[in-house]
């Protein structure tokens, strides 16, 4: 993230300076962060709204159920895994985290599913099919309500904000497909 | 539809917590306490590359980038002022998320350049931090097919939601 910054800054110096635009970055460099101050306080409501709510369902068994429904998708992803309870168990509580939009419970679980499949394969260095298909299901979108999307579109006057919902639901769903298509069929695949 | 989703979602939850006995109230605020803290803790990364992101905004680099794949998703019918937006994606969640709000802010929300950035923000992730997460917390140093099939994924990604917003959102 630091070589990120550094090459981001370097480039708009001299590009800015080229295009006689160095007033405006420098007024970024200087000013931007408050930007990022107004955005988390205009996020902190939804945010704290929907951490409860997930609480809630968590407390109250709602997940477990959710995870229960989920795991004869998720057996037809990972055929191997049929037989294996924890690392299943691991993986349909990361899915069911995602789909709550529980980022921050959906890490840790991931994790422990990765440290799973990671023991069955003997420690290996290289990733596994199960692994590579993990990863890429948690590098697409599987949140069913988009709540800071939503949130940011109403601040800004929008009078439905969830009207994007079934095109949303629409690309996260395709995508997903495409992501573990590509990982399956070994499209790319290097040993 | 939609204005039925969220409410009904609300309700559920709660009635589910009551039927369970659940202590509804008191979760709830424990909850909501950890999603503070997670506003607060993104905050430093925010104000990190928000700086960034912003510096190179108003530098012009980006509309210089831009312009020059632009044509690669010109015929797909992509809204030119979201194409930042899908590049910076896979690679910062913080970026792209100050990114997606300033268009919020200049783009009429309804507007088709503004959906297709809300539908990319709510249909994709920040696929490389995922990607070193996860591999990182368990020592894989080859993560094989991994990446491409991710960022496979994030062009598809792209490219449907243009596709979606025409096919599921009345102009």
């Amino acid at each position: 993230m630091g070589k990120f910054f550094f090459a981001a800054a370097l480039l708009s110096v001299f590009v800015g300076a080229a295009s006689g635009r160095l007033p405006e970055v420098s007024a970024a460099a200087v000013g931007e962060s408050t930007k990022a101050v107004e955005l988390s306080i205009k996020l902190l409501g939804s945010l704290c709204f929907w951490s409860g709510m997930t609480a809630v369902a968590e407390k109250s068994g709602l997940t477990k159920i959710l995870c229960a429904a989920l795991s004869p998708l998720l057996k037809l992803i990972f055929p191997r895994l049929k037989n294996e309870e924890k690392a299943m168990g691991a993986i349909s509580m990361n899915v069911t985290a995602n789909l709550l939009g529980m980022g921050n419970a959906a890490t840790p679980l991931g994790i422990s599913a990765m440290k799973e499949l990671s023991r069955m394969s003997g420690f290996s260095k290289s990733a596994t099919e199960e692994m590579v298909c993990f990863v890429v299901m948690n590098t697409a979108s599987l949140q069913l309500i988009p709540t800071t999307v939503a949130s940011l579109r109403l601040e800004n006057g929008a009078a439905d904000p969830l009207d994007i919902l079934p095109a949303v639901w629409f690309v996260s769903a395709l995508s997903l497909f495409v992501g573990i298509t590509a990982a399956k069929t070994g499209f790319f695949k290097k040993t | 539809m939609s204005v039925w989703i969220v409410p009904a979602a609300v309700i559920f939850i709660v009635g589910f917590g009551i039927f369970k006995k659940t202590d509804v109230f008191a979760v709830f605020t424990e909850g909501a306490k950890q999603g503070l803290k997670t506003a607060v803790s993104v905050l430093p990364a925010l104000c990190f590359l928000m700086t960034a992101v912003g510096m190179l905004r108003e530098s012009g680099a980006v509309e210089i980038f831009s312009e020059m794949v632009f044509p690669l998703f010109e015929k797909l019918g992509f809204p030119k002022e979201v194409l930042p937006l899908a590049l910076l994606r896979p690679f910062s969640g913080s970026g792209a998320l100050g990114y997606y709000e300033e268009l919020c802010r200049e783009l009429e929300i309804g507007s088709f350049a503004e959906k297709v950035a809300s539908v990319l923000m709510g249909g994709s992730e920040t696929t490389f931090y995922t990607v070193a997460v996860y591999y990182g917390a368990v020592g894989i140093k080859n993560g094989r097919n991994t990446v491409p099939a991710a960022l496979m994924a994030d062009i598809a990604a792209a490219i449907l939601s243009v596709f979606a917003v025409n096919l599921f959102i009345p102009q």
